[in-house]
């Protein structure tokens, strides 16, 4: 095993623990500040992968603003926030069953996949995926208008997020 | 190779020399090389940060027409040792309804986050620490870990002041970081990449000279990110005792109060790396990378020095006037400086340098200009509007 | 080698020296807890209620005009790398994408949701 292959596994552990413990705690800051240690560990999965902006993008996206507003929305909720109850019902079970079904599932259709257990060609020097994702997000042959409509989608999203604000008050 | 060129690569070839001797796989040494390296200049920072304590506490002292620490040692200097010790030996209380885990661990997360920076800083030509190229948003990355300890910290000593504190202090941090990332726009588009000392090695003319407005926008997020007066209103003293770490005590609060110092000495290197040319001084740096570093280390304590003048200098303003003066003015400047830059520098390509130089700070300066003109007869009006009614009423009671 | 794996040995330096740090104070400080000293501070008098106080819905909607404008910026950062050796296409594309989002702010700005109140 490489030393590559052994961080992955225990990042993935981790992230699989931590992602665990956010369906299962009880107090839901906890639960908010275990999805934060998921997210940190998907974005050590980008590192690990040579994804630096992905990562970084990861951490300052999700850590910075998503898990910020998720930690504001639980204290405005306050008393609902308080433990009561228990974290499953008693279909636990039967989600269970079917995660490991999706996932067995998932499995076995990819594994028969000829990419799935190609390696991937070596990055090659002076390759900068910054410099790459520029490109494509400029030119006129790239994804011009994706990035055009991602603004419209913030936009929208903004827009929407007032709306429903401004409509409770 | 000659040491005073390159200390770090003798030191380092010579530490893999001897633990590959002693029959390790080299790679293990590389990292365990690296591993020594990085305690190393984390200790050195650390050391540094005692220091700060210092220059702070005379700093304050001489603003406020005091003398500051000078009993221990010449010129007080070992009052920061003192201070440190009298951390250590205190008493490390935690609050009944506080909870434990996040407690503990909210102040390793606050001086983690600062420290971690110092992996994108670039000390010398020949040591760039880890070269990434997307150093700029690395920086903002790193405050976000910063900003959540402080949530961290503040939910979990289960205080009301905590808790409000934490709060107010995260919505500064997250405002002021929109205005931070657009004017970390412009260094990356004039050196033409976000890694750090790309766009230190771009600056043939310190960065400030073509966009002054960027410098000062920066400087003022850094600020606020930092949450030093005037956007201190975690702390603010008068109505929350002391914010977010109201309940800490001994080395946790110390890990606060230490690592926040640190941070603003870092962010007086970023601003002087983003503008001013961090470790280049006309070819010095290239003497010797010991001057560089000298270089940087007196640059990055300008920055620190001129934080330190603004927290003494300016008092503190209300979380409405805060966050009004943020979205209403610093990020819509900020945006359209981006807009301004970006149209100037495809515009001027290829110019001869005394214009393209010419042409940006006139850009800059207009738009400095148009927008504090706005603000100007924005604000007269509202000094109308509020002012008007209250004459009516003291002329009545006459 | 992966340059992210110093990245990795920054954080874990990072952690140790705070880690040491505090548990050299908890080694050498006194421990005699008492209900008073462990109990929440609030300015000499005794705790009311819970510390945790319900918060204004502004705090909520920051967080969210925040959140829409870090990830614009974080959009137009490979941009601005790519900015020096493109013309004036990418220049006014992404005039536009700032501008499309200028609007949302100055919605945000005319519909009072920029106000602390």
């Amino acid at each position: 095993m490489t030393g590559e292959q052994i961080f992955f596994l225990i990042v993935g552990i981790v992230t699989l623990i931590s992602g665990l413990m956010v369906v299962t705690v009880r107090n839901l800051i906890h639960a908010a500040l275990w999805l934060v240690a998921t997210l940190f560990g998907v974005a050590m999965i980008y590192a690990i992968l040579n994804a630096g902006f992905l990562a970084v993008v990861q951490v300052v996206v999700y850590i910075g603003a998503i898990a910020i507003l998720f930690i504001f929305a639980v204290m405005l909720t306050r008393r609902q926030a308080a433990e009561t109850g228990a974290s499953v019902n008693s279909n636990w079970w039967l989600g269970a069953i079917a995660a490991v079904a999706t996932f067995a599932g998932l499995f076995f259709l990819l594994k028969s996949w000829s990419g799935f257990s190609k390696t991937a060609a070596a990055i090659p020097s002076g390759f900068d995926a910054v410099n790459q994702l520029g490109d494509a997000l400029t030119s006129a042959n790239g994804y011009v208008l994706p990035f055009e409509v991602a603004s419209v989608l913030l936009l929208a999203a903004l827009v929407g997020a007032v709306y429903l604000a401004f409509n409770k008050k | 190779m000659n040491f005073w060129n390159d200390p770090l690569k003798v030191a380092a070839d010579w530490l893999t020399g001897i633990f590959t001797g002693w029959g390790m796989n080299t790679v293990v040494a590389n990292v365990l090389v690296a591993f020594l390296g990085i305690l190393m200049l984390i200790t050195i920072l650390m050391v540094i940060d005692i220091f700060l304590v210092w220059i702070e506490r005379k700093v304050v002292a001489r603003f406020q027409d005091r003398i500051g620490p000078n009993r221990l040692g010449p010129f007080g200097l070992i009052q920061p040792f003192a201070d440190i010790i009298k951390l250590m030996i205190k008493e490390d209380t935690t609050p009944d309804h506080a909870d434990k885990f996040v407690y503990n661990i909210a102040p390793m997360l606050s001086m983690m986050s600062v420290l971690i920076l110092w992996a994108v800083v670039p000390l010398a030509p020949v040591m760039l620490g880890v070269d990434l190229n997307i150093g700029a948003l690395f920086i903002i990355a790193a405050g976000s870990i910063g900003t959540l300890s402080i949530i961290m910290a503040g939910w979990s000593s289960n205080n009301k002041f905590s808790v409000i504190g934490a709060f107010r202090q995260v919505a500064v941090m997250v405002s002021f970081e929109v205005p931070m990332l657009a004017v970390l726009l412009i260094p990356t588009i004039f050196a033409g990449s976000m890694g750090i000392n790309a766009i230190i090695q771009s600056q043939n003319i310190w960065f400030v000279w073509l966009s002054p407005l960027a410098a000062v926008i920066f400087m003022i997020a850094a600020i606020a990110e930092l949450g030093r007066a005037p956007f201190d209103l975690a702390e603010g003293e008068s109505e929350l005792v002391s914010g977010y770490n109201i309940e800490y005590s001994g080395m946790k609060f110390g890990m606060f109060y230490a690592g926040e110092l640190l941070h603003a000495f870092t962010f007086g290197g970023f601003w002087s790396i983003m503008f001013f040319g961090g470790y280049r001084f006309f070819g010095l740096e290239l003497v010797s990378p010991f001057l560089a570093i000298a270089i940087i280390l007196f640059k990055a304590m300008v920055g620190y020095w001129i934080i330190m003048w603004v927290k003494y200098t300016v008092m503190r303003i209300r979380i409405d006037q805060m966050l009004a003066f943020n979205w209403k003015f610093l990020t819509p400047v900020a945006f359209v400086l981006v807009m301004v830059t970006a149209l100037m520098n495809t515009l001027l390509r290829g110019a001869p340098s005394w214009l393209f130089i010419t042409g940006m700070l006139l850009s800059n300066v207009i738009v400095a200009w148009v927008s504090l003109e706005i603000v100007r007869s924005v604000s007269r009006k509202e000094r109308e509007r509020v002012e008007g009614p209250k004459q009516v009423v003291a002329e009545a009671h006459h | 080698m992966n340059e992210w794996l110093y990245v990795g040995l920054f954080f874990i330096v990072g952690l140790i020296i705070p880690v040491g740090a505090i548990g050299i104070g908890f080694l050498l400080g006194p421990k005699k807890p008492n209900p008073i000293k462990q109990s929440t501070y609030e300015c000499g008098i005794e705790p009311v209620g819970e510390g945790w106080v319900q918060f204004k819905a502004q705090y909520y909607i920051f967080a969210l005009v925040f959140l829409v404008f870090d990830v614009e910026s974080i959009f137009l950062f490979p941009w601005a790398v790519r900015l020096g050796q493109l013309g004036m296409f990418a220049v006014v594309e992404g005039i536009i994408f700032i501008l499309i989002l200028v609007a949302g702010l100055v919605y945000t700005w005319r519909k009072g949701m920029l106000e602390w109140a």
